[in-house]
């Protein structure tokens, strides 16, 4: 067993673990957060997509031990004190999800793809050296790492879009 | 009892049926609140991992289990020798560790339960099995001579059909196809895994499970475990997606209800998507001849469509590949034809739209073969072969609107403006073309029972064992109960997923929502009736009426019933690297009466983009040494995402047809990956002229 502390929606958590506990599984097993999901365990899927310390990752991908000190938002936590984040607003009124199982990662996948895209990172689709802009197809671009097999893509993209457009 | 509230319709309420009502249970998904079957918190749970045969077909000789239920937090090792005897008699999938023979490579032999899911995975993988391993056959081929032909095909249509001389009229058509169209083993993939949690309390089971139907399920678990069906409950609440997978139990929820009984304690399993790949179903691969003969003025006088696949050695699946050319298209002369060989593979099973998605894409790309060979346009073709009665049995379809859809997706999609001639449109290094295909499904219905109540505070509840897979049947009901009852969606509670209410069909073949609605329409005037007979009032503990609808459905004539629709695609390819793009993707359905129509266009848009991903990217690469499916996971098994579909629209016709249900609607779960695949294999020919006829169309078959 090893302790680990990490701060998880805005809340400090000491916990002694099974060092191959992936973050993933502490969350839905340990801190009964069950809003990330697992589709693959093998960071091919993204339903587990979780914010640690502002970045998108794979939190099934990642072990507790090594998420030691992080912080990570999971989409229980990303509407915070609103009654829901605009991105959860904006997947409702484009029925942007139908069994809702990848949703969470989607979420989380949706919120840092609008930030990095805010920061001006650039993707596959941006044109070499030039700051990427929002546009629909950088959104599918950086949206293709979480599947869906109920393939809500199209409300998917417009539901993202909508909500960068606005910010 | 001297208090009494009333109930009852308001007057001027709008119509719910119609409405874009967001999903009910819509905020608790997208807020992570809606509980899956794994999620559900059991106090002094276990976890249970299933181990895999690594021989394709043999016998287990013996286990390393009495070492492995040595290791710190292991419960229990289970293989055949200690597994308790299940109350059945054969070696079907579900008889799980009830014999020593492996029938298939990863079928489940052994399974360890441990105090925690890191614990029982990695006892799973030091587990030792020594096999007696047999020779094996996995590999479809259409020359097998042990190939046969079986009683009937999925779930009860003759397997052939045979009407005229279909030989003549095939060689003395002015013209002629006669091709073989093959498509690969496809595996569902819900994103939510086969999961169970499994309560005993003595002999009183409780399961949390992941399906598309609770009540068969519970039917099944009363038998397997020899408990009367009263004293099994299963909820299945949310389910992450099923897509087939999980319209009967598949093996994950017996062996966690076996683990459990055996521990005495709570068990969870969900199945690795590794295990997705092996014991949960797929859709069989296919080999299909297809021969079409047409008269000089492009009528259709001979069909032939002769379907080989495959089932396994322990269960028969014949997927019905060839049922929809017995009805799509007139001709005096057709045959249908099903083969089926036993391999030593899992067994196949039901997988969105069995028979129509595979068939239809055969079907449909000969169709436009046939189109080229005679000159005419491909809606004109279709047109000209357009029946208004059944081509087999002379029976009225209860409405066909076919070319309503071919006419108007024809406007919407600009299809006038394509070049017939294959190569022709060009965007710089992309060659552009256009393809179109039809797509159908039947519109059936089953019985199902729905209790209607009216509640003291005003409000409704309407319960049955419904399953919302992703399909917005939640939605979808509460809207038809509102309409039955003349109130507002807002003071129904729709509740579904638990045994505890009315039993109920599954989900599946697109008739949820004939079904279910069916059911619910007629609870909710019976209790209509019952509140006015009553003058509104209700008593202390409410006022129910509940209904069976298996006499009504039984006593209605049978008239072929079937929804259409017609997809045109419009893909670009790479002409120096073969890269192909679907750039447009456009159908028009005839679907009957569409109840929420923003639940319906997702449903639609799901199918078709999931026709994109089976046209484009999926396939289930079969190892001929060791019998398995090679990629067996979600990096390997390709399916289509975001970037690979920039522009899907699906558009409906105004269409009730008041004979398949009383809601008039046909249902929309299946027919959106129908033709899919052959409208951009269609299109993909008009864009280079190469004709892939064996899917899924990738790069190296469209250069060099």
């Amino acid at each position: 067993m090893t302790k680990v502390r990490l701060t998880v929606n805005g809340q400090p958590w000491t916990v002694d673990i099974d060092p191959r506990v992936t973050v993933l599984d502490l969350l839905r097993e340990h801190l009964g957060l069950t809003g990330a999901k697992k589709g693959c365990d093998r960071g091919q899927c993204g339903a587990c997509t979780v914010l640690r310390d502002g970045r998108r990752v794979n939190s099934c991908l990642v072990l507790a031990v090594s998420a030691d000190g992080s912080e990570i938002v999971s989409v229980e936590g990303l509407a915070g004190d609103s009654d829901l984040h605009p991105l959860q607003r904006s997947f409702l009124d484009h029925d942007a999800y139908q069994c809702g199982y990848c949703t969470p990662g989607q979420l989380c996948s949706a919120v840092g793809a609008l930030a990095e895209l805010e920061a001006g990172w650039p993707s596959a689709v941006t044109d070499k050296g030039s700051t990427p802009t929002l546009e629909p197809e950088e959104i599918r671009e950086r949206m293709s790492g979480n599947l869906c097999r109920c393939a809500a893509y199209v409300n998917i993209v417009a539901a993202v879009y909508e909500v960068g457009r606005s910010a | 009892m001297t208090g009494t509230a009333r109930a009852g319709p308001t007057t001027g309420t709008p119509a719910a049926i119609g409405a874009r009502l967001v999903r009910i249970e819509g905020p608790d998904k997208v807020r992570g609140a809606a509980p899956y079957a794994y999620e559900y918190p059991v106090d002094g749970v276990t976890y249970c991992c299933a181990v895999g045969s690594t021989v394709t077909r043999g016998r287990v000789r013996s286990t390393s289990a009495d070492a492995i239920r040595q290791v710190p937090g292991v419960l229990e090792v289970l293989w055949h020798a200690n597994a308790p005897r299940l109350a059945t008699a054969d070696g079907s999938e579900l008889a799980v560790l009830q014999s020593d023979r492996v029938a298939y490579r990863r079928q489940i032999v052994a399974a360890v339960v441990a105090e925690s899911f890191e614990i029982a995975t990695e006892a799973a993988r030091m587990l030792e099995i020594e096999y007696d391993d047999e020779p094996f056959a996995v590999e479809l081929r259409a020359d097998d001579p042990d190939l046969y032909r079986p009683d009937k095909v999925n779930p009860n249509f003759a397997t052939d059909t045979e009407t005229g001389d279909v030989d003549g009229a095939l060689r003395s058509a002015t013209y002629g196809v006669d091709h073989t169209y093959r498509t690969p083993a496809y595996h569902n993939n819900p994103m939510e895994p086969h999961a169970s949690i499994a309560v005993w309390h003595g002999d009183e089971l409780t399961v949390f499970d992941s399906n598309q139907g609770a009540s068969p399920v519970r039917a099944r678990l009363a038998e397997l475990f020899g408990v009367p069906p009263g004293s099994v409950r299963v909820v299945a609440e949310h389910v992450g997606g099923g897509f087939g997978a999980k319209g009967t139990p598949r093996p994950v929820v017996v062996l966690t209800a076996m683990a459990a009984r055996v521990v005495g304690r709570p068990v969870k399993m969900a199945a690795t998507r590794e295990q997705m790949f092996a014991f949960v179903g797929y859709r069989t691969p296919t080999i299909q001849r297809v021969r079409l003969g047409a008269d000089a003025d492009g009528r259709i006088v001979g069909i032939s469509h002769e379907v080989v696949e495959q089932t396994s050695t322990i269960d028969e699946f014949a997927e019905q590949t060839a049922v929809a050319t017995r009805m799509m298209y007139a001709g005096a002369n057709r045959r249908t034809t099903h083969r089926l060989r036993r391999l030593d593979v899992p067994t196949p099973a039901w997988m969105r739209a069995p028979g129509e998605c595979p068939g239809m894409y055969a079907l449909e790309s000969a169709v436009d073969e046939l189109a080229i060979a005679s000159g005419l346009d491909p809606v004109e073709l279709r047109l000209r072969n357009d029946p208004q009665t059944d081509p087999e049995t002379g029976a009225p379809f209860t409405s066909r609107n076919l070319a309503a859809c071919l006419r108007d997706g024809s406007r919407l999609f600009g299809w006038t403006q394509r070049h017939a001639e294959p190569r022709v449109q060009r965007d710089g290094r992309w060659l552009v073309g256009t393809g179109l295909a039809a797509s159908t499904y039947p519109a059936r219905a089953r019985a199902s029972k729905a209790t209607a109540r009216a509640r003291r505070d005003g409000g409704f509840d309407v319960e049955l064992c419904a399953a919302d897979i992703g399909t917005g049947a939640r939605t979808a009901l509460t809207q038809i109960a509102a309409d039955a009852l003349g109130v507002a969606p807002a003071v129904v509670r729709l509740r579904l997923g638990d045994t505890n209410f009315s039993e109920a069909p599954l989900a599946g073949g697109s008739m949820g929502t004939s079904s279910w609605g069916w059911a619910v329409t007629r609870a909710c005037e019976g209790l209509r009736a019952r509140l006015a007979e009553a003058d509104g009032s209700v008593p202390v503990d409410g006022l129910a009426v509940e209904v069976d609808t298996k006499e009504e459905i039984e006593r209605r004539e049978q008239r072929p019933a079937h929804a259409f629709g017609a997809q045109f695609a419009e893909v670009r390819v790479d002409e120096g690297t073969g890269e192909i793009r679907v750039a447009r993707l456009l159908g028009v359905f005839a679907v009957g009466r569409i109840v929420n129509p923003m639940t319906a266009r997702s449903q639609l848009i799901g199918g078709m983009t999931m026709g994109v991903s089976m046209a484009l990217l999926e396939a289930s690469l079969l190892d001929r040494e060791y019998g398995d499916y090679l990629n067996h996971d979600l990096a390997q098994y390709e399916i289509a995402t975001c970037a690979d579909v920039p522009r899907v629209e699906a558009h409906w016709i105004d269409e009730r047809d008041d004979f398949v249900n009383p809601l008039g609607a046909k249902g929309v779960g299946e027919i959106g990956i129908v033709g899919t695949a052959a409208a951009i294999a269609n299109a993909t020919y008009n864009a280079t002229g190469v004709r892939v006829r064996d899917l899924p169309i990738r790069l190296e078959k469209l250069i060099g």
